[in-house]
Protein backbone atom coordinates (compact mmCIF):
# COMPACT_ATOMS: atom_id res chain seq x y z
CA UNK A 1 0.00 0.00 0.00
CA UNK A 2 2.91 2.35 0.64
CA UNK A 3 4.55 1.79 -2.54
CA UNK A 4 1.75 2.32 -4.10
CA UNK A 5 0.69 5.61 -2.77
CA UNK A 6 4.26 7.27 -2.92
CA UNK A 7 3.90 6.07 -6.72
CA UNK A 8 0.58 8.18 -6.42
CA UNK A 9 2.44 11.43 -5.22
CA UNK A 10 5.09 10.73 -7.90
CA UNK A 11 2.58 10.97 -10.33
CA UNK A 12 0.84 13.44 -9.01
CA UNK A 13 3.97 15.66 -8.64
CA UNK A 14 5.12 14.90 -12.40
CA UNK A 15 1.17 16.39 -13.46
CA UNK A 16 2.41 19.04 -11.46
CA UNK A 17 5.33 19.87 -13.12
CA UNK A 18 3.79 19.88 -16.84
CA UNK A 19 0.74 22.05 -15.52
CA UNK A 20 3.46 24.41 -14.66
CA UNK A 21 5.67 24.06 -18.21
CA UNK A 22 2.24 24.68 -19.35
CA UNK A 23 1.33 27.71 -18.15
CA UNK A 24 4.92 29.45 -18.16
CA UNK A 25 3.18 30.64 -21.89
CA UNK A 26 0.37 31.86 -20.40
CA UNK A 27 2.54 33.75 -17.44
CA UNK A 28 5.03 35.16 -20.76
CA UNK A 29 1.80 36.66 -21.97
CA UNK A 30 0.86 38.44 -19.02
CA UNK A 31 4.42 39.23 -17.74
CA UNK A 32 4.82 41.27 -21.30
CA UNK A 33 1.12 42.68 -21.21
CA UNK A 34 2.07 44.09 -17.38
CA UNK A 35 5.12 45.38 -18.26
CA UNK A 36 3.88 47.28 -21.31
CA UNK A 37 0.97 49.10 -19.82
CA UNK A 38 3.14 49.64 -16.57
CA UNK A 39 5.44 51.07 -18.02
CA UNK A 40 3.61 52.54 -21.16
CA UNK A 41 0.82 54.80 -18.96
CA UNK A 42 2.92 56.96 -16.86
CA UNK A 43 4.33 59.09 -19.92
CA UNK A 44 0.40 59.17 -21.29
CA UNK A 45 -0.87 60.69 -18.24
CA UNK A 46 2.00 62.95 -18.17
CA UNK A 47 1.64 64.32 -21.66
CA UNK A 48 -2.20 63.94 -21.77
CA UNK A 49 -4.10 60.92 -24.35
CA UNK A 50 -5.48 63.10 -26.39
CA UNK A 51 -1.67 65.39 -26.77
CA UNK A 52 0.43 62.07 -27.07
CA UNK A 53 -2.06 60.46 -29.85
CA UNK A 54 -2.95 62.87 -32.09
CA UNK A 55 -0.34 65.62 -31.36
CA UNK A 56 1.08 65.87 -34.70
CA UNK A 57 4.75 67.02 -33.29
CA UNK A 58 7.12 64.93 -31.99
CA UNK A 59 10.56 66.49 -30.53
CA UNK A 60 11.56 64.25 -27.84
CA UNK A 61 15.18 65.91 -27.81
CA UNK A 62 14.04 69.86 -28.20
CA UNK A 63 14.31 72.17 -25.31
CA UNK A 64 10.73 72.32 -25.34
CA UNK A 65 9.62 68.69 -25.76
CA UNK A 66 6.74 67.58 -27.70
CA UNK A 67 5.52 64.10 -27.76
CA UNK A 68 2.74 63.53 -30.41
CA UNK A 69 2.82 60.50 -32.34
CA UNK A 70 0.22 60.90 -34.84
CA UNK A 71 3.03 60.72 -37.59
CA UNK A 72 4.07 57.47 -36.43
CA UNK A 73 0.66 56.12 -36.11
CA UNK A 74 -0.24 57.25 -39.55
CA UNK A 75 3.11 55.95 -41.21
CA UNK A 76 2.59 52.06 -40.00
CA UNK A 77 -0.98 52.46 -40.80
CA UNK A 78 -0.04 53.89 -44.59
CA UNK A 79 2.83 51.55 -44.72
CA UNK A 80 0.91 48.83 -43.99
CA UNK A 81 -1.76 49.34 -46.28
CA UNK A 82 0.70 50.35 -49.18
CA UNK A 83 2.16 46.90 -48.89
CA UNK A 84 -1.04 45.21 -48.46
CA UNK A 85 -2.21 46.79 -51.46
CA UNK A 86 1.07 45.36 -53.44
CA UNK A 87 2.01 42.37 -51.69
CA UNK A 88 -1.98 40.80 -51.54
CA UNK A 89 -2.10 40.90 -55.10
CA UNK A 90 0.90 39.43 -56.13
CA UNK A 91 0.92 36.75 -53.28
CA UNK A 92 -2.99 35.74 -54.07
CA UNK A 93 -2.32 35.03 -57.62
CA UNK A 94 1.13 33.59 -57.32
CA UNK A 95 -0.99 31.42 -54.73
CA UNK A 96 -3.62 30.07 -56.83
CA UNK A 97 -2.10 29.43 -59.82
CA UNK A 98 0.79 27.24 -57.38
CA UNK A 99 -2.03 24.96 -55.48
CA UNK A 100 -4.37 25.17 -58.82
CA UNK A 101 -2.23 25.30 -61.98
CA UNK A 102 1.49 24.70 -61.65
CA UNK A 103 3.23 21.68 -62.35
CA UNK A 104 4.07 19.19 -59.55
CA UNK A 105 7.78 19.85 -60.43
CA UNK A 106 7.57 23.87 -60.30
CA UNK A 107 5.51 23.99 -58.14
CA UNK A 108 7.90 22.40 -55.36
CA UNK A 109 10.84 24.39 -56.99
CA UNK A 110 8.55 27.83 -56.18
CA UNK A 111 7.41 26.23 -52.60
CA UNK A 112 11.01 26.22 -51.38
CA UNK A 113 11.99 29.47 -52.82
CA UNK A 114 9.36 30.86 -51.15
CA UNK A 115 10.50 29.05 -47.90
CA UNK A 116 13.39 30.57 -48.63
CA UNK A 117 12.01 34.28 -49.01
CA UNK A 118 10.40 33.83 -45.78
CA UNK A 119 14.07 32.70 -43.66
CA UNK A 120 15.76 35.65 -45.04
CA UNK A 121 16.40 37.89 -41.63
CA UNK A 122 14.56 41.49 -41.94
CA UNK A 123 18.77 42.84 -41.37
CA UNK A 124 19.20 41.08 -45.04
CA UNK A 125 15.82 42.95 -46.59
CA UNK A 126 16.43 45.86 -45.15
CA UNK A 127 20.06 45.87 -46.36
CA UNK A 128 19.12 45.40 -49.75
CA UNK A 129 16.77 47.82 -49.78
CA UNK A 130 19.39 50.13 -48.82
CA UNK A 131 21.73 48.96 -51.05
CA UNK A 132 19.44 49.07 -54.43
CA UNK A 133 16.20 50.31 -53.87
CA UNK A 134 17.01 53.35 -52.04
CA UNK A 135 19.47 54.52 -54.83
CA UNK A 136 16.72 53.56 -57.07
CA UNK A 137 14.40 55.79 -56.02
CA UNK A 138 16.34 58.31 -55.81
CA UNK A 139 17.21 58.21 -59.71
CA UNK A 140 13.76 57.28 -60.71
CA UNK A 141 11.83 59.83 -59.19
CA UNK A 142 14.39 62.42 -58.87
CA UNK A 143 13.98 63.43 -55.17
CA UNK A 144 17.00 64.25 -52.81
CA UNK A 145 16.73 61.21 -51.12
CA UNK A 146 15.39 57.90 -51.59
CA UNK A 147 14.86 56.91 -48.17
CA UNK A 148 11.57 56.69 -47.82
CA UNK A 149 8.20 55.44 -47.63
CA UNK A 150 8.06 54.70 -50.56
CA UNK A 151 10.91 52.44 -50.15
CA UNK A 152 9.38 50.74 -46.54
CA UNK A 153 6.29 50.02 -48.58
CA UNK A 154 8.27 47.57 -51.36
CA UNK A 155 10.59 46.13 -49.24
CA UNK A 156 7.34 45.18 -46.66
CA UNK A 157 5.34 44.16 -49.67
CA UNK A 158 7.73 41.62 -50.03
CA UNK A 159 8.24 40.44 -46.66
CA UNK A 160 4.55 40.00 -46.70
CA UNK A 161 5.16 37.55 -49.40
CA UNK A 162 5.53 34.80 -48.02
CA UNK A 163 3.07 34.16 -45.77
CA UNK A 164 0.34 35.34 -47.62
CA UNK A 165 1.20 32.61 -50.30
CA UNK A 166 1.45 29.86 -47.89
CA UNK A 167 -1.22 30.28 -46.31
CA UNK A 168 -3.64 31.47 -49.34
CA UNK A 169 -2.31 28.47 -50.65
CA UNK A 170 -2.87 25.87 -48.15
CA UNK A 171 -7.03 27.36 -48.08
CA UNK A 172 -6.80 26.75 -51.68
CA UNK A 173 -5.90 23.47 -51.63
CA UNK A 174 -8.22 21.98 -48.88
CA UNK A 175 -11.22 22.93 -50.82
CA UNK A 176 -12.85 20.19 -51.42
CA UNK A 177 -12.29 18.45 -55.36
CA UNK A 178 -16.07 17.77 -55.38
CA UNK A 179 -16.45 21.84 -55.88
CA UNK A 180 -14.46 21.81 -58.54
CA UNK A 181 -15.28 19.13 -60.46
CA UNK A 182 -18.94 20.16 -60.62
CA UNK A 183 -17.67 23.31 -61.54
CA UNK A 184 -15.68 21.96 -64.51
CA UNK A 185 -18.73 19.39 -65.31
CA UNK A 186 -20.83 22.21 -65.83
CA UNK A 187 -18.72 23.76 -68.36
CA UNK A 188 -16.49 26.34 -67.11
CA UNK A 189 -12.96 26.44 -67.77
CA UNK A 190 -10.43 25.73 -65.24
CA UNK A 191 -9.50 28.89 -64.75
CA UNK A 192 -12.86 29.75 -64.45
CA UNK A 193 -13.46 27.29 -61.55
CA UNK A 194 -10.44 28.49 -59.74
CA UNK A 195 -11.24 32.09 -59.41
CA UNK A 196 -14.90 31.37 -59.40
CA UNK A 197 -15.24 28.56 -56.88
CA UNK A 198 -12.14 27.73 -55.33
CA UNK A 199 -11.09 31.21 -54.19
CA UNK A 200 -14.83 31.86 -52.59
CA UNK A 201 -14.85 28.70 -51.39
CA UNK A 202 -11.31 29.59 -49.44
CA UNK A 203 -12.32 32.94 -48.84
CA UNK A 204 -11.58 32.74 -45.13
CA UNK A 205 -8.30 31.37 -45.62
CA UNK A 206 -7.18 33.94 -48.00
CA UNK A 207 -8.62 36.78 -45.54
CA UNK A 208 -6.72 34.99 -42.86
CA UNK A 209 -3.57 35.28 -44.91
CA UNK A 210 -3.89 39.18 -45.01
CA UNK A 211 -4.29 39.24 -41.40
CA UNK A 212 -1.32 37.99 -40.95
CA UNK A 213 0.23 39.90 -43.87
CA UNK A 214 -1.30 43.20 -41.89
CA UNK A 215 0.41 41.63 -38.42
CA UNK A 216 3.57 41.09 -40.17
CA UNK A 217 4.54 44.38 -41.78
CA UNK A 218 2.83 46.55 -38.79
CA UNK A 219 5.38 44.84 -36.56
CA UNK A 220 8.47 45.00 -38.99
CA UNK A 221 11.24 47.06 -37.33
CA UNK A 222 14.73 46.24 -38.52
CA UNK A 223 14.21 46.19 -42.11
CA UNK A 224 12.13 49.54 -42.15
CA UNK A 225 14.42 51.28 -40.47
CA UNK A 226 17.41 50.78 -43.05
CA UNK A 227 15.31 52.09 -45.71
CA UNK A 228 12.54 54.65 -44.49
CA UNK A 229 15.29 57.64 -43.22
CA UNK A 230 13.55 58.13 -39.88
CA UNK A 231 12.37 61.44 -39.60
CA UNK A 232 9.24 62.30 -37.40
CA UNK A 233 7.30 63.34 -40.72
CA UNK A 234 3.89 63.08 -41.75
CA UNK A 235 3.68 60.66 -44.15
CA UNK A 236 4.22 60.83 -47.51
CA UNK A 237 5.07 59.03 -50.76
CA UNK A 238 8.80 60.34 -51.27
CA UNK A 239 9.35 61.44 -47.27
CA UNK A 240 11.62 60.36 -44.62
CA UNK A 241 9.31 58.79 -42.25
CA UNK A 242 9.51 56.43 -38.95
CA UNK A 243 6.88 54.23 -38.46
CA UNK A 244 5.73 53.26 -34.51
CA UNK A 245 8.46 50.55 -34.50
CA UNK A 246 11.18 52.63 -35.47
CA UNK A 247 10.09 55.40 -33.42
CA UNK A 248 10.49 52.82 -30.31
CA UNK A 249 13.75 51.14 -31.81
CA UNK A 250 15.61 54.46 -33.05
CA UNK A 251 15.38 56.63 -29.85
CA UNK A 252 15.88 53.85 -27.06
CA UNK A 253 19.52 53.59 -26.84
CA UNK A 254 20.36 57.18 -25.86
CA UNK A 255 16.48 57.91 -24.20
CA UNK A 256 16.02 58.54 -20.75
CA UNK A 257 13.36 60.04 -17.89
CA UNK A 258 10.08 61.22 -20.09
CA UNK A 259 11.62 60.44 -23.29
CA UNK A 260 11.78 56.90 -22.70
CA UNK A 261 8.42 56.77 -20.93
CA UNK A 262 7.34 58.19 -24.02
CA UNK A 263 8.81 55.56 -25.95
CA UNK A 264 7.17 52.40 -24.02
CA UNK A 265 4.52 54.35 -24.59
CA UNK A 266 3.92 53.92 -28.32
CA UNK A 267 5.23 50.51 -27.65
CA UNK A 268 1.97 50.08 -26.01
CA UNK A 269 -0.04 51.62 -28.83
CA UNK A 270 1.92 49.32 -31.02
CA UNK A 271 1.13 46.14 -28.91
CA UNK A 272 -2.30 47.10 -28.71
CA UNK A 273 -3.28 47.49 -32.90
CA UNK A 274 -1.42 43.80 -32.57
CA UNK A 275 -4.05 42.32 -30.12
CA UNK A 276 -6.35 44.38 -32.26
CA UNK A 277 -5.07 42.48 -35.18
CA UNK A 278 -5.09 38.90 -33.45
CA UNK A 279 -8.46 39.15 -32.69
CA UNK A 280 -9.48 39.89 -35.85
CA UNK A 281 -7.62 36.83 -37.29
CA UNK A 282 -8.88 34.82 -34.78
CA UNK A 283 -12.80 35.87 -36.31
CA UNK A 284 -11.47 34.65 -39.29
CA UNK A 285 -9.95 31.38 -37.98
CA UNK A 286 -13.23 30.78 -36.29
CA UNK A 287 -15.16 31.01 -39.24
CA UNK A 288 -12.72 28.77 -41.19
CA UNK A 289 -13.14 26.47 -38.47
CA UNK A 290 -16.98 26.57 -38.54
CA UNK A 291 -16.76 26.29 -42.59
CA UNK A 292 -15.54 22.83 -43.16
CA UNK B 1 -19.94 17.30 -80.39
CA UNK B 2 -20.19 20.03 -82.14
CA UNK B 3 -17.73 22.52 -79.74
CA UNK B 4 -19.17 25.95 -79.13
CA UNK B 5 -16.56 28.53 -78.46
CA UNK B 6 -16.33 30.51 -76.03
CA UNK B 7 -17.96 34.21 -75.73
CA UNK B 8 -15.56 36.65 -75.58
CA UNK B 9 -16.26 37.99 -72.18
CA UNK B 10 -15.29 34.57 -70.97
CA UNK B 11 -12.30 34.57 -73.03
CA UNK B 12 -11.14 37.87 -72.31
CA UNK B 13 -11.95 36.79 -68.37
CA UNK B 14 -9.72 33.91 -68.47
CA UNK B 15 -6.85 35.43 -70.44
CA UNK B 16 -6.58 37.90 -67.91
CA UNK B 17 -6.86 35.86 -65.02
CA UNK B 18 -3.64 33.68 -66.63
CA UNK B 19 -2.24 37.07 -67.53
CA UNK B 20 -1.97 38.24 -63.84
CA UNK B 21 -1.14 34.75 -62.32
CA UNK B 22 2.01 33.90 -64.82
CA UNK B 23 3.18 37.70 -64.11
CA UNK B 24 2.44 37.52 -60.13
CA UNK B 25 4.22 33.81 -60.32
CA UNK B 26 7.07 35.94 -62.60
CA UNK B 27 7.41 38.72 -59.94
CA UNK B 28 7.49 36.28 -56.97
CA UNK B 29 10.40 34.06 -58.71
CA UNK B 30 12.33 37.14 -59.93
CA UNK B 31 12.22 38.40 -56.51
CA UNK B 32 14.41 35.22 -55.34
CA UNK B 33 16.71 34.64 -57.95
CA UNK B 34 17.36 38.27 -57.41
CA UNK B 35 17.99 38.35 -53.41
CA UNK B 36 19.75 35.82 -53.50
CA UNK B 37 21.74 36.28 -56.23
CA UNK B 38 22.73 40.09 -55.44
CA UNK B 39 23.04 38.65 -51.85
CA UNK B 40 25.51 36.02 -52.89
CA UNK B 41 27.76 37.92 -56.02
CA UNK B 42 28.37 41.13 -53.77
CA UNK B 43 28.81 39.36 -50.65
CA UNK B 44 30.98 35.81 -51.36
CA UNK B 45 33.99 37.74 -52.95
CA UNK B 46 34.45 39.76 -49.62
CA UNK B 47 33.96 36.70 -47.08
CA UNK B 48 38.16 35.86 -46.79
CA UNK B 49 39.50 33.74 -43.50
CA UNK B 50 40.85 36.75 -42.70
CA UNK B 51 37.33 38.73 -41.38
CA UNK B 52 36.14 35.13 -40.55
CA UNK B 53 39.25 34.41 -38.24
CA UNK B 54 39.66 37.38 -36.36
CA UNK B 55 38.18 40.32 -34.12
CA UNK B 56 38.11 43.51 -34.97
CA UNK B 57 41.38 45.47 -34.41
CA UNK B 58 41.05 49.13 -33.98
CA UNK B 59 45.11 49.65 -33.62
CA UNK B 60 45.35 47.35 -37.37
CA UNK B 61 41.94 49.10 -38.67
CA UNK B 62 40.95 45.63 -39.44
CA UNK B 63 37.13 44.03 -39.03
CA UNK B 64 36.61 40.42 -38.05
CA UNK B 65 33.39 39.04 -37.30
CA UNK B 66 34.75 35.96 -35.56
CA UNK B 67 32.99 37.07 -32.53
CA UNK B 68 29.53 37.04 -34.19
CA UNK B 69 29.83 34.21 -35.33
CA UNK B 70 30.33 32.97 -31.97
CA UNK B 71 27.62 34.99 -29.92
CA UNK B 72 25.23 33.75 -32.62
CA UNK B 73 26.10 29.96 -31.72
CA UNK B 74 26.19 31.11 -27.91
CA UNK B 75 22.93 32.49 -28.55
CA UNK B 76 21.33 29.34 -30.64
CA UNK B 77 22.29 26.89 -27.82
CA UNK B 78 21.45 28.71 -24.39
CA UNK B 79 18.05 29.63 -26.18
CA UNK B 80 17.54 26.22 -27.01
CA UNK B 81 18.70 24.72 -23.61
CA UNK B 82 15.56 26.45 -22.28
CA UNK B 83 13.29 26.65 -24.58
CA UNK B 84 13.18 22.77 -25.21
CA UNK B 85 12.24 21.72 -21.98
CA UNK B 86 9.69 24.27 -21.84
CA UNK B 87 8.47 23.82 -24.85
CA UNK B 88 7.95 19.91 -25.00
CA UNK B 89 6.98 19.93 -21.34
CA UNK B 90 4.22 22.52 -22.36
CA UNK B 91 3.22 20.39 -25.26
CA UNK B 92 3.22 17.03 -23.36
CA UNK B 93 0.99 18.85 -20.85
CA UNK B 94 -1.08 19.83 -23.42
CA UNK B 95 -1.79 16.27 -25.05
CA UNK B 96 -1.15 13.82 -22.40
CA UNK B 97 -2.53 15.80 -19.10
CA UNK B 98 -5.01 17.90 -19.72
CA UNK B 99 -8.38 17.63 -19.07
CA UNK B 100 -9.62 20.96 -18.29
CA UNK B 101 -10.83 22.50 -21.69
CA UNK B 102 -10.42 25.72 -20.17
CA UNK B 103 -6.59 25.90 -19.25
CA UNK B 104 -5.89 24.61 -22.76
CA UNK B 105 -7.44 27.40 -24.29
CA UNK B 106 -6.15 29.55 -21.75
CA UNK B 107 -2.34 27.68 -23.06
CA UNK B 108 -3.25 27.68 -27.19
CA UNK B 109 -4.46 31.34 -26.72
CA UNK B 110 -1.35 32.41 -25.30
CA UNK B 111 0.72 30.60 -27.37
CA UNK B 112 -1.17 32.48 -30.40
CA UNK B 113 -0.64 35.75 -28.90
CA UNK B 114 2.68 35.08 -28.06
CA UNK B 115 3.47 34.40 -31.97
CA UNK B 116 1.46 37.32 -33.07
CA UNK B 117 3.24 39.91 -30.86
CA UNK B 118 6.63 41.69 -32.74
CA UNK B 119 10.07 41.31 -32.08
CA UNK B 120 10.95 44.95 -31.07
CA UNK B 121 8.26 44.60 -28.41
CA UNK B 122 10.07 41.06 -27.08
CA UNK B 123 13.18 43.50 -27.41
CA UNK B 124 11.55 46.08 -25.12
CA UNK B 125 9.93 43.86 -22.51
CA UNK B 126 13.32 41.74 -22.29
CA UNK B 127 15.03 44.75 -21.63
CA UNK B 128 13.15 45.58 -19.06
CA UNK B 129 12.36 42.86 -17.45
CA UNK B 130 15.75 40.46 -17.85
CA UNK B 131 18.47 43.16 -18.12
CA UNK B 132 16.86 45.96 -15.56
CA UNK B 133 14.33 43.98 -13.79
CA UNK B 134 16.95 40.85 -12.85
CA UNK B 135 19.35 42.42 -13.35
CA UNK B 136 21.59 40.64 -16.47
CA UNK B 137 22.61 43.74 -17.71
CA UNK B 138 23.01 43.40 -21.81
CA UNK B 139 23.80 40.26 -22.08
CA UNK B 140 24.04 37.15 -24.31
CA UNK B 141 21.66 35.46 -21.25
CA UNK B 142 19.05 38.16 -21.28
CA UNK B 143 18.94 38.18 -25.27
CA UNK B 144 18.73 34.11 -25.22
CA UNK B 145 16.03 34.45 -22.96
CA UNK B 146 14.11 36.81 -24.82
CA UNK B 147 14.32 34.61 -27.59
CA UNK B 148 13.07 31.64 -25.26
CA UNK B 149 9.69 33.53 -25.43
CA UNK B 150 9.35 34.13 -28.93
CA UNK B 151 10.67 30.27 -29.75
CA UNK B 152 7.89 28.92 -27.35
CA UNK B 153 5.10 28.75 -29.47
CA UNK B 154 7.24 27.25 -32.43
CA UNK B 155 8.28 24.05 -30.43
CA UNK B 156 5.38 23.88 -28.67
CA UNK B 157 3.71 23.77 -31.97
CA UNK B 158 5.55 21.19 -33.64
CA UNK B 159 6.23 18.92 -30.39
CA UNK B 160 1.99 19.11 -30.06
CA UNK B 161 1.53 18.08 -33.83
CA UNK B 162 4.33 14.70 -33.77
CA UNK B 163 2.19 13.75 -30.40
CA UNK B 164 -0.72 13.58 -32.32
CA UNK B 165 0.55 10.95 -34.50
CA UNK B 166 1.76 8.70 -31.69
CA UNK B 167 -0.84 6.32 -31.91
CA UNK B 168 -3.07 5.81 -29.21
CA UNK B 169 -2.64 1.94 -29.31
CA UNK B 170 0.62 2.35 -28.09
CA UNK B 171 0.01 4.15 -25.02
CA UNK B 172 -2.54 1.85 -24.20
CA UNK B 173 -0.60 -1.33 -24.55
CA UNK B 174 1.67 0.41 -22.10
CA UNK B 175 -0.72 1.50 -19.61
CA UNK B 176 -2.15 -1.97 -19.95
CA UNK B 177 0.95 -3.79 -19.06
CA UNK B 178 0.79 -1.76 -15.69
CA UNK B 179 3.27 1.45 -16.95
CA UNK B 180 2.30 4.74 -14.84
CA UNK B 181 1.77 7.85 -16.78
CA UNK B 182 5.31 9.51 -16.34
CA UNK B 183 6.76 5.78 -17.48
CA UNK B 184 4.44 5.80 -20.41
CA UNK B 185 5.67 9.34 -21.47
CA UNK B 186 9.34 8.15 -21.16
CA UNK B 187 9.18 5.35 -22.80
CA UNK B 188 6.54 5.13 -25.51
CA UNK B 189 5.37 9.14 -25.86
CA UNK B 190 8.89 10.90 -26.24
CA UNK B 191 10.39 8.58 -28.52
CA UNK B 192 7.54 8.78 -30.88
CA UNK B 193 7.98 12.85 -30.58
CA UNK B 194 11.59 13.31 -31.88
CA UNK B 195 10.53 14.59 -35.30
CA UNK B 196 8.21 17.30 -34.25
CA UNK B 197 11.09 17.95 -31.06
CA UNK B 198 13.94 18.00 -34.04
CA UNK B 199 11.81 19.80 -36.04
CA UNK B 200 10.95 22.52 -34.07
CA UNK B 201 14.73 23.29 -33.29
CA UNK B 202 15.54 24.01 -36.37
CA UNK B 203 12.56 26.20 -37.31
CA UNK B 204 13.93 27.77 -33.82
CA UNK B 205 17.31 28.01 -35.34
CA UNK B 206 16.34 29.78 -38.35
CA UNK B 207 14.12 32.13 -36.42
CA UNK B 208 17.25 33.26 -33.70
CA UNK B 209 19.44 33.64 -36.85
CA UNK B 210 17.24 35.74 -38.21
CA UNK B 211 16.04 37.48 -35.42
CA UNK B 212 17.94 41.05 -34.69
CA UNK B 213 15.18 43.58 -33.18
CA UNK B 214 14.32 41.89 -30.13
CA UNK B 215 18.58 41.32 -29.18
CA UNK B 216 19.24 45.03 -30.06
CA UNK B 217 18.60 46.16 -26.52
CA UNK B 218 18.97 42.80 -24.88
CA UNK B 219 22.59 41.57 -26.16
CA UNK B 220 23.79 44.47 -27.52
CA UNK B 221 26.42 45.07 -29.87
CA UNK B 222 29.68 44.56 -28.46
CA UNK B 223 32.19 42.77 -30.88
CA UNK B 224 34.30 41.54 -27.90
CA UNK B 225 35.65 37.44 -28.23
CA UNK B 226 34.70 35.54 -25.34
CA UNK B 227 34.31 31.78 -24.32
CA UNK B 228 30.91 30.28 -23.61
CA UNK B 229 30.05 31.11 -19.99
CA UNK B 230 32.16 34.50 -20.30
CA UNK B 231 30.34 35.30 -23.51
CA UNK B 232 26.45 34.77 -22.03
CA UNK B 233 27.19 37.19 -19.09
CA UNK B 234 28.68 40.07 -21.34
CA UNK B 235 27.30 41.96 -24.20
CA UNK B 236 27.51 40.92 -27.88
CA UNK B 237 26.26 41.16 -31.17
CA UNK B 238 24.87 38.60 -33.38
CA UNK B 239 25.61 38.06 -37.01
CA UNK B 240 22.22 40.26 -37.90
CA UNK B 241 22.84 42.40 -35.31
CA UNK B 242 26.47 43.35 -36.74
CA UNK B 243 24.91 43.17 -40.19
CA UNK B 244 22.59 46.43 -39.16
CA UNK B 245 25.47 47.88 -36.93
CA UNK B 246 28.60 47.77 -39.94
CA UNK B 247 25.63 48.79 -42.75
CA UNK B 248 23.81 51.50 -40.81
CA UNK B 249 25.66 52.77 -38.74
CA UNK B 250 29.57 52.48 -39.70
CA UNK B 251 29.17 52.72 -43.53
CA UNK B 252 31.20 48.95 -43.68
CA UNK B 253 29.40 47.95 -46.78
CA UNK B 254 31.85 45.18 -47.75
CA UNK B 255 31.51 43.67 -44.25
CA UNK B 256 27.94 44.16 -44.40
CA UNK B 257 27.41 42.05 -48.05
CA UNK B 258 29.71 39.60 -46.79
CA UNK B 259 27.55 38.83 -43.37
CA UNK B 260 24.18 39.32 -45.96
CA UNK B 261 26.08 36.30 -47.41
CA UNK B 262 26.52 34.63 -45.04
CA UNK B 263 23.37 34.91 -43.47
CA UNK B 264 21.65 33.47 -47.00
CA UNK B 265 23.56 30.41 -47.16
CA UNK B 266 22.98 29.47 -43.68
CA UNK B 267 19.09 30.38 -44.37
CA UNK B 268 19.15 28.20 -47.25
CA UNK B 269 20.73 25.42 -45.04
CA UNK B 270 18.37 25.68 -42.43
CA UNK B 271 16.13 25.05 -45.34
CA UNK B 272 17.51 21.95 -46.67
CA UNK B 273 17.70 20.69 -43.35
CA UNK B 274 14.20 21.05 -42.48
CA UNK B 275 13.21 19.58 -45.56
CA UNK B 276 15.31 16.75 -45.43
CA UNK B 277 14.54 16.23 -41.79
CA UNK B 278 10.58 16.55 -42.89
CA UNK B 279 11.31 14.34 -45.24
CA UNK B 280 13.06 11.57 -43.10
CA UNK B 281 10.67 11.35 -40.60
CA UNK B 282 7.88 11.48 -43.10
CA UNK B 283 9.61 8.22 -44.62
CA UNK B 284 10.45 6.33 -41.52
CA UNK B 285 6.41 7.27 -40.12
CA UNK B 286 5.01 5.55 -42.96
CA UNK B 287 6.84 2.32 -43.15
Amino acid sequence: MAIKSKKKLVENIIHGVFLVLGLVTVGCVLLITVYLIVSGIPAIREIGLIDFLFGKEWASTAAEPKYGILPFILTSIYGTAGAIVIGVPIGFFTAVYLAKQAPTKFKAVMESAISLLAGIPSVVYGFVGMMVLVPGIRKVFNVPDGASLLAAIIVLAVMILPSIIKVSMTALEAVPKEYEDASLALGATPVETYFRVSVPAAKSGIATAVVLGVGRAIGEAMAVMMVSGNAANMPSLFQSVRFLTTAVSSEMAYSSGLQQQALFSIALVLFLFIMLINATLNFFLKGQKEGT
Amino acid sequence: MQHNPLPARRKAYIGTMRMLMWISVAIAGALVLFLVGYVLVKGIPNITWELLSTKPSYLDGTIGILPNILNTVYIILATLVVVLPLGVGAAIYLTEYAGNQKIVGMIEYAAETLSGIPSIIYGLVGMLFFCQFMNMQTSLLAGSLTLVIMNLPTIMRTTQESLKTVPQSYREGAFGLGAGKWRVIRTVVLPGCVDGIVTGCILAIGRILGESAALLFTAGFAHALNGLFDGLTSAGATLTVALYVYAKEQGEFDVAFAIAAILMVLTVLVNLCAALVGKYFKRKNSV
